[in-house]
């Protein structure tokens, strides 16, 4: 198998979710000297996008969402040292947590899956976190992004009151706040000051890969 | 065991012999943008189309939810109650998170209601439970409590002896009026959940007898042909025990596999109801 033959077979079967073939493709693949970016970049990101598209367009369904996401955790656990030491930006520090009177996390870890797919070190905090339990993550990770998830409507109200206590903290323009969960909507997104909404686990990703690209640009800018 | 429901005119028996329970799931906002930009509006005409679609699908009972961000839950669901008892003398479920808006649901009620629901938390026992009791309301009993969703179908057991134990113990519900959501979750985000669900409602069936119901369209989630998933899943819950559901009640493909459910255990003599239905369907044909 040559270098693109590679390529495109991991590209494949990560699409497919066949995490043993990803895992054995992303070995072999480093011990032909391909950069640990060349197969990031170049094979297993573009092809959790196309399960996120496909995913969008209705071809692609929850379960084969979740295996191509976690046969793409596979290779990155192989490949996030190797890009740390070459110094290579990773996509972005998640930190995530359904919020505190809440305990609903099938949707959060959803999110999380995809997240870690697309390339984000998530750092979950669980569910029924607190604000303080926040804002002491955010203090000790330094994430790019933090997102609350809420399932109830009467825990959604929590979302203000996380953003409330990050302005406390004075780390309210630190970290790009994400929200979501089932009776969340776009205008209850922005009515508590949110940066960001997405309706599902593959627009959480592409929303958050927006907004981290949006600040990067900002602060370069 | 026998859960009877009233509205101002009918009465509805969920458990013992009766048919599987189906409670209308539809007068819900969550999903629906055009609904939810009504409700800011105050605007509540839609229900109109809900209940007429819904009671001509086989609804037993209807749910009544108003939750949605950034809307008066509690007025809505006052005038909500309000206008489907002027549009059907079917029983409702009165379905909120908020306490207010039970409450205001359970006083704008004539009848017995169920109320959906209350978890296993001590602090949402203390609130809903007596205003259950007051109203003399049966009660959809979930599960989880303040640190989880369990998993495991013993530790829910044990969640549903605690639910019991206060409801019946503390506040005097009677256990006919305690009706236990067994939790049903999606098979997609993981194909074990919905096992444990159906073990779930063996083990509470066999250690109370009790009456159950749960959100049957949460275990097709995020998967392709939902109504023929449901469809499936109903016949092995009843089997199991599950004697209601709230479920699509627009759909003949899940409401027809709940008939068929009852006519398999025994809960429809001589199909009488499986016969006429299909008579009905075949007239309704010949004359459309």
């Amino acid at each position: 198998m040559n270098r693109e033959e590679l390529l495109k077979q991991l590209y494949d079967d990560t699409l497919v979710g066949n995490a043993p073939s990803v895992l054995e493709l992303t070995n072999e693949g480093l011990a032909m000297d391909l950069g640990p970016e060349e197969l990031l970049f170049e094979a297993l990101i573009p092809s959790l996008e196309e399960v996120g598209a496909r995913f969008e367009r209705g071809d692609f369904f929850v379960p084969e969402m979740l295996v191509a996401g976690k046969a793409m955790a596979g290779a990155l656990e192989i490949l996030r040292p190797l890009l740390a030491e070459t110094g290579a930006e990773t996509m972005g520090t998640f930190v995530m947590g359904t919020v505190k009177g809440d305990v609903h996390d099938i949707g959060k870890n959803l999110v999380n899956i995809m997240l870690e797919g697309a390339g984000f070190h998530v750092i979950d905090l669980g569910v029924q976190v607190a604000p303080e339990k926040f804002i002491a993550a955010i203090e000790e990770h330094k994430p790019d992004i933090v997102g609350f998830s809420a399932f109830l409507t009467t825990t959604m109200p929590m979302f203000k009151a996380n953003i409330n206590a990050l302005e406390k903290a004075g780390l309210r323009d630190e970290v790009i706040v994400m929200v979501g969960g089932a009776p969340v909507t776009q205008e209850y997104a922005d009515a508590v000051g949110a940066d960001g909404y997405a309706a599902d686990a593959s627009a959480a990703v592409a929303k958050a890969k927006d907004l981290l690209a949006r600040r990067r640009a900002a602060a370069h800018a | 065991m026998q859960t009877i429901l009233r509205s101002a005119s009918k009465e509805v028996v969920i458990g013992g012999d009766n048919p599987f329970c189906i409670i209308g799931e539809r007068i819900n906002p969550t999903g629906r943008k055009a609904f939810q930009e009504q409700l800011k509006l105050g605007d509540i005409s839609r229900l109109e189309v809900d209940v007429a679609q819904q009671v001509a699908g086989g609804a037993m009972v209807l749910d009544v939810n108003m939750g949605a961000p950034l809307v008066d839950e509690v007025g809505l669901m006052s005038r909500a109650v309000e206008m489907i008892q002027d549009l059907t003398d079917l029983p409702l479920c009165i379905d909120s998170s908020v306490i207010e808006a039970l409450e205001a649901g359970l006083s704008a009620y004539e009848g017995k209601a169920l109320v959906n629901s209350v978890t296993a938390e001590d602090e949402r026992m203390d609130a809903i439970l007596p205003l259950v009791a007051d109203h003399g309301a049966a009660i959809i009993m979930l599960p989880n409590d303040e640190t989880e969703i369990p998993e495991d179908p013993r530790r829910r057991l044990e969640l549903v002896d605690k639910c019991v134990e206060v409801a019946h113990g503390r506040f005097g519900i009677p256990m006919e009026d305690i009706v236990i959501d067994p939790l049903a979750m999606p098979v997609g985000a993981d194909t074990s959940l919905v096992r444990k669900t159906l073990e779930t409602i063996g083990l509470v069936r066999e250690r109370y007898g009790l009456n159950m119901t749960l959100g049957a369209s949460n275990v097709s989630f995020g998967m392709p042909d939902r109504h023929a998933l449901g469809a499936a899943f109903l016949p092995m819950a009843a089997l199991a025990g599950l004697t209601s559901a709230i479920m699509d009640a627009r759909s003949p493909q899940i409401v027809r596999a709940a008939k068929a459910a009852d006519l398999f255990l025994d809960h429809d003599p001589w199909g009488g109801a499986w016969i006429a239905t299909h008579r009905a369907t075949q007239a309704a044909a010949g004359s459309g």
